[in-house]
């Protein structure tokens, strides 16, 4: 950006120019206006509010202890069905996200219709939620790891090459351009310029949407794609409290071993 | 110069505008001779990085012809054009090597125009080619170690070496130089236009060069052509540069830098 | 330049195989047939699942109109946003001291432990899940919700924040303490103009999110669109879930065309 941070007009110090002051200001005043909005319309039913104290400690002193021998045969095959879950349905987005990637970025392909259709895929796929895809995708195939896989995948296209593909615009220019200039060909220019620049992007990217998608697998069972998420559901169907405490703290262990093992990954690519 | 060996690139009324009626190049006309060190010089902005960079259709040429072995530049298209730039090689102010990749990737990316893709995919290069990479390495002034060190632990001057030995992979029938010099210390840029001059000689290629030192142009080029305000207002051999012509190519004595 | 077998030999190799690396591909490429082969994932079921994907399709188009569904679509959509507003607002607004006590240079450590504990734990559980628990403490309905969101909100927010707290510049501050300022004063002159173009930035994305997580909490009983879209779901009206679909996702583009004109102001 190539604004001036201030304004330094004759004596007269301004930190922000009027459109910038007038923007501020509007955006403050509809956030409180919104706020407020929302909180004289929202229903909030006072009875519920009451015992809510009660309800909360009567949760936990219900899920406490955890019901452990419920384990090895029920939870260990439905956590490894979502680490599987997690990982092919990542795996796949990336298949699909990297080509379109390359499409949507501006600087390696000039065409802005292929441009657009790439972004729009993205922007699509995004706004959808994981579970919503897997509702569809349960309506397709039927209940199982199959939807839950796909849902993973679509949901992920748009993450991945949004954030993938802002990598690749800021590959450097100069780069292409040598090896442009010395005859290769568009597809030599991608493996020996480009991806070279965009590989560590490409990898902590890729990790760091697999990290959310463990997260995101473990809730789809409670739409029947597969996963703890089944065991969760049933056992909340049938009031097994012990049996959800057991597992939310397994989903728990699970999410903060993935975090630190992904963090630590990525911050030594970077 | 003697028109000798014949020309190797013939520039006729080339005309270059960025935007309708602000003409950057204006009617250049030029003949290139199949050796020697070409040196242009002149202020910023006057059209030298445009000129070499039509050359190699960089940049499009709004108008004119550019005769390079028998076909015209300027009318090149796809694979066409790809051929034809093979046989051209460039060295960028910038050096604008792959930082990731090592020296020895580097310099094989010179040959990606003529390899099968699979090939650099694999990383299986022809032993004839890496021999020929590790003999350029040595050629350019860098010791065999260099090969394996990845290309953003060098130096500048290092970095320009890979750059020319890039170049010089392609087997070019001419090489263009966009401001070789200007991101390096004044030893170096010795260095570097010295190693451009001997690599003039020894492969009896011809180079272009785009520069803003005027001394260097004159110690190291057979042939200055001083451009000033989008058209050639010199040229001829160093020593026919005298002040006068500085003077009506940089505007005043503002040329002594 | 001689190119006999002798000087050959004395060159190093140009590339080294990297059996770790390759290694790793050729164990990701077994890995990926047998989870394939466990959940049955297979290009087949793909494919033979084409026919019901084409009829389920054409039940959902044209998406139904009527009166009555938009109606309860727009309430629907209403609570949405509401629940995305609160929570937010009220997510942003409490993160910002539980980051300050998270960040390790500006408070003690007991405190900045104890902090990143509550968002680590904040930040594990999917919203969804959260929801459930509140459902079950605070009722059904669109509070749960908000709840839930400003869980995920605190987790965010929280962590992303601290990291900015903690990547502050100290020689800015000590230049704006050295003045004599108060702890305040020093806060507004020195630290706040580090950070809040990256706050609100962090702000508008987690609008964002929290406005597509509150469309799916419904479907647990946490209010918004979600219990209309999973209503209408089991009902096999997929004509009303196509609305619903077209809906959300022109909002949340919206939302994000909003987001990054915001950043545009606040750089």
């Amino acid at each position: 950006m190539n604004r001036p941070l201030q304004i330094i007009n004759e004596r007269h110090w301004e930190r922000f120019s009027s459109t910038e002051r007038i923007g501020r200001s509007a955006f403050y005043i509809v956030t409180v206006v919104a706020f407020i909005w929302a909180l004289k319309k929202i229903e909030v039913i006072p009875e519920f509010l009451y015992d809510a104290p009660e309800q909360t400690a009567d949760l936990f002193k219900r899920m406490w202890p955890f019901d452990w021998k419920f384990y090895p045969d029920n939870i260990h095959p439905a956590l490894i069905e979502t680490f599987h879950i997690a990982t092919l349905g990542t795996l796949i987005s990336l298949l699909i996200a990297v080509p379109l990637a390359f499409l949507a970025a501006r600087n390696f392909t000039s065409n802005k219709t292929l441009n657009w259709i790439a972004q729009f895929i993205f922007v699509s796929t995004r706004s959808v939620n994981s579970l919503i895809w897997a509702l569809l995708f349960v309506a397709i195939f039927g209940p199982g790891a199959l939807a839950g896989v796909l849902s993973i995948a679509f949901r992920s296209i748009g993450f991945v090459g949004k954030l993938f593909g802002e990598a690749i615009e800021e590959a450097n220019r100069g780069t292409i351009e040598a090896l442009t200039a010395s005859g290769a060909p568009r597809s030599m220019v991608l493996v020996k310029g480009y991806w070279p620049q965009v590989s560590p992007a490409f990898w902590s990217v890729a990790l760091l949407r697999w990290d959310i998608n463990i997260r995101e697998s473990a809730v789809l069972g409670l739409v029947g794609a597969g996963g703890i998420g089944v065991a969760l559901d049933s056992a909340m169907n049938n009031l097994y409290w012990d049996q959800v405490g057991l597992i939310l703290a397994i989903i728990f262990t699970v999410v903060i071993i993935t975090e630190i093992v992904t963090s630590s990954i990525r911050s030594r690519i970077l | 110069m003697n028109a000798a060996g014949g020309g190797v690139l013939s520039i006729t009324g080339l005309f270059k505008e960025y935007r309708s009626g602000e003409p950057v190049l204006k009617n250049i006309n030029l003949e290139i001779e199949a050796s020697g060190v070409t040196a242009i010089i002149g202020p910023s902005g006057t059209g030298k990085s445009t000129l070499i960079r039509c050359i190699n259709r960089l940049v499009d040429p709004t108008a004119g012809h550019i005769i390079f072995r028998g076909e015209d530049l300027s009318q090149l298209k796809g694979k066409a054009l790809r051929e034809a730039r093979c046989h051209i090689g460039m060295v960028f102010q910038e050096y604008n090597l792959v930082e990731r990749l090592t020296v020895i990737e580097n310099v094989l990316c010179g040959k990606l125009g003529r390899l099968p893709i699979w090939r650099p995919l694999l990383r299986k290069f022809s032993d004839q080619d890496i021999t020929r990479a590790f003999d350029l390495i040595d050629s350019v002034g860098l010791s065999q170690e260099f090969a394996s060190r990845r290309a953003d632990a060098l130096s500048g001057g290092q970095r320009q070496r890979v750059g020319i030995a890039r170049a010089l992979m392609q087997e070019p029938s001419l090489i263009l130089a966009d401001e070789p010099t200007s991101s390096l210390d004044p030893k170096t840029s010795v260095e570097i236009m010295e190693l451009l001059d001997q690599v003039s000689r020894e492969r009896e290629v011809p180079v272009i060069v785009n520069i803003h030192n005027v001394d260097l142009a004159r110690r190291f080029a057979s042939r200055i052509i001083g451009m000033s305000a989008g058209q050639v207002v010199f040229d001829g051999p160093p020593d026919a540069l005298q002040d006068t012509h500085l003077n009506e190519i940089y505007g005043g004595e503002d040329w002594q830098a | 330049m001689s190119h006999t077998a002798v000087g050959l030999r004395a060159r190093p190799a140009a590339f080294l195989v990297h059996w770790p690396s390759r290694l790793a591909w050729i164990g990701l490429g077994l890995y990926v047939l047998y989870a394939a082969g466990q959940v049955n994932v297979s290009w087949d079921r793909i494919v033979s699942g084409m026919p019901q994907a084409a009829k389920l399709f054409g039940r959902m188009f044209p998406p139904n109109l009527a009166a009555d569904k938009l109606d309860l679509i727009t309430t629907g959509m209403l609570e949405t946003i509401q629940i995305a507003v609160i929570a937010t607002v009220v997510g942003v607004l409490l993160s910002l001291p539980l980051s300050v006590m998270a960040a390790r240079n500006l408070s003690p450590g007991w405190l900045a432990a104890g902090a990143r504990v509550f968002i680590a734990v904040c930040r594990s559980f999917h919203p969804v899940i959260v929801s459930i628990l509140f459902v079950k403490a605070v009722g059904f309905g669109a509070l749960a919700g908000v709840l839930a969101l400003i869980v995920s909100s605190l987790g965010f927010i929280g962590k992303l924040f601290a990291e900015v707290l903690e990547e502050l510049n100290e020689k800015q501050v000590e230049a704006i303490r050295s003045t004599g300022a108060g702890f305040l004063n020093v806060l507004i002159m020195a630290v706040l103009p580090q950070v809040f173009a990256r706050f609100i930035g962090l702000s508008a994305y987690q609008f964002d999110s929290n406005l597509r997580n509150s469309t799916m909490v419904g479907i647990v009983g946490g209010g918004g669109i979600g219990a209309a879209l999973f209503t209408a779901y089991q009902r096999f009206d997929y004509d009303v879930v196509l609305t619903i679909l077209i809906v959300i996702i022109v909002l949340i583009m919206l939302a994000e065309l909003l987001a990054n004109n915001l950043k545009k102001i606040f750089r």
